[in-house]
């Protein structure tokens, strides 16, 4: 049990950057530019109307919360979504399912508890 | 096993789960349509619900709070849409203060449930869950999260309960 309660304030943690990531509308639309992987940040900085300090303290933040990272392609130095961060994301989704495999569990235990039904 | 379809875009935001019962068309309306019956599966066992407001009719409110393990309270609210008996039932989820009014602070989800009749004594139903926008699920679902942290320290709180040492709840 108690190993339990670290794993899970362990993820909650992790859960906590990641959102805090996500919770700006720039950072999203980073995650989202980098997906090809093909800008470094300052391209990426051209397309904001922000300082270049600006957008870099914001690619920090997301290399920080793992859902970007820096890559060297040749010369340059580019910024590229890391999947794996995304499918944290996705996985969010993941526990309302939970919630709501867990409601209709519930929901057919009742219906089996409950009397049969006769000449419905 | 119950659940039969799960079908997650996080493009559209949307969850649809479709579940079968072995249960008249009836039988699964009454499980939303009548309170005391949506009281017993709506919360999780650590936090069950307490419906005190039931008015399932387009426009209507639906109120219920759920009491936790350290008896602390939390209000929530549908706002009903539409409904057709047995069929058809769209509201809003949301979440309430104390005092009723609601938490705007909170995003709502829209659920669409829709019942149809199979043959052979069985019931289809469909739920589709909508986040208003990509922020809205990420804040509910890390709700969800603290929801998960909140029961494992009940379930702690459930063990201490068992050993035997005079302990008020």
């Amino acid at each position: 049990m108690y190993n339990r309660m670290v794993v899970s304030v362990q993820i909650a943690l992790d859960h906590d950057r990641i959102f805090g990531a996500l919770g700006d509308a720039t950072r999203r639309d980073i995650v989202r530019r980098a997906i090809d992987g093909e800008e470094g940040v300052s391209e990426l900085a051209a397309h904001y109307p922000m300082s270049f300090a600006a957008v870099q303290k914001h690619v920090a933040i997301l290399e920080r919360a793992g859902l970007v990272s820096k890559h060297r392609s040749g010369r340059r130095k580019v910024v590229r979504t890391n999947p794996q961060g995304l499918r944290v994301a996705r996985r969010l989704l993941d526990r309302y399912e939970k919630l709501w495999r867990e409601r209709v569990e519930r929901m057919s235990q009742l219906i089996d508890d409950s009397p049969k039904e006769v000449d419905r | 096993m119950t659940v039969t379809a799960v079908r997650k875009d996080p493009q559209s935001r949307t969850m649809t789960l479709e579940a079968e019962f072995e249960a008249s068309l009836e039988r699964v309306w009454q499980l939303w349509a009548d309170p005391r019956q949506l009281e017993r599966w709506w919360g999780p066992p650590t936090y069950p619900a307490t419906v005190d407001a039931h008015d399932l009719r387009p426009g209507g409110r639906v109120e219920y709070y759920m009491t936790g393990p350290e008896g602390d309270q939390h209000r929530g609210f549908w706002e009903v849409d539409e409904v057709e008996p047995p069929h058809r039932l769209v509201f809003r989820d949301g979440f309430a203060n104390e005092d009723r009014t609601p938490n705007t602070e909170l995003p709502m989800t829209t659920a669409r449930v829709t019942i149809e009749e199979m043959g052979g004594g069985k019931t289809r139903m469909s739920i589709e869950s909508e986040f208003p926008t990509v922020e809205a699920m990420e804040q509910l679902t890390a709700m969800g999260m603290e929801e998960g942290l909140t029961q494992a320290v009940g379930q702690i709180d459930a063990i201490l309960a068992e050993v035997p040492v005079a302990r008020r709840l």
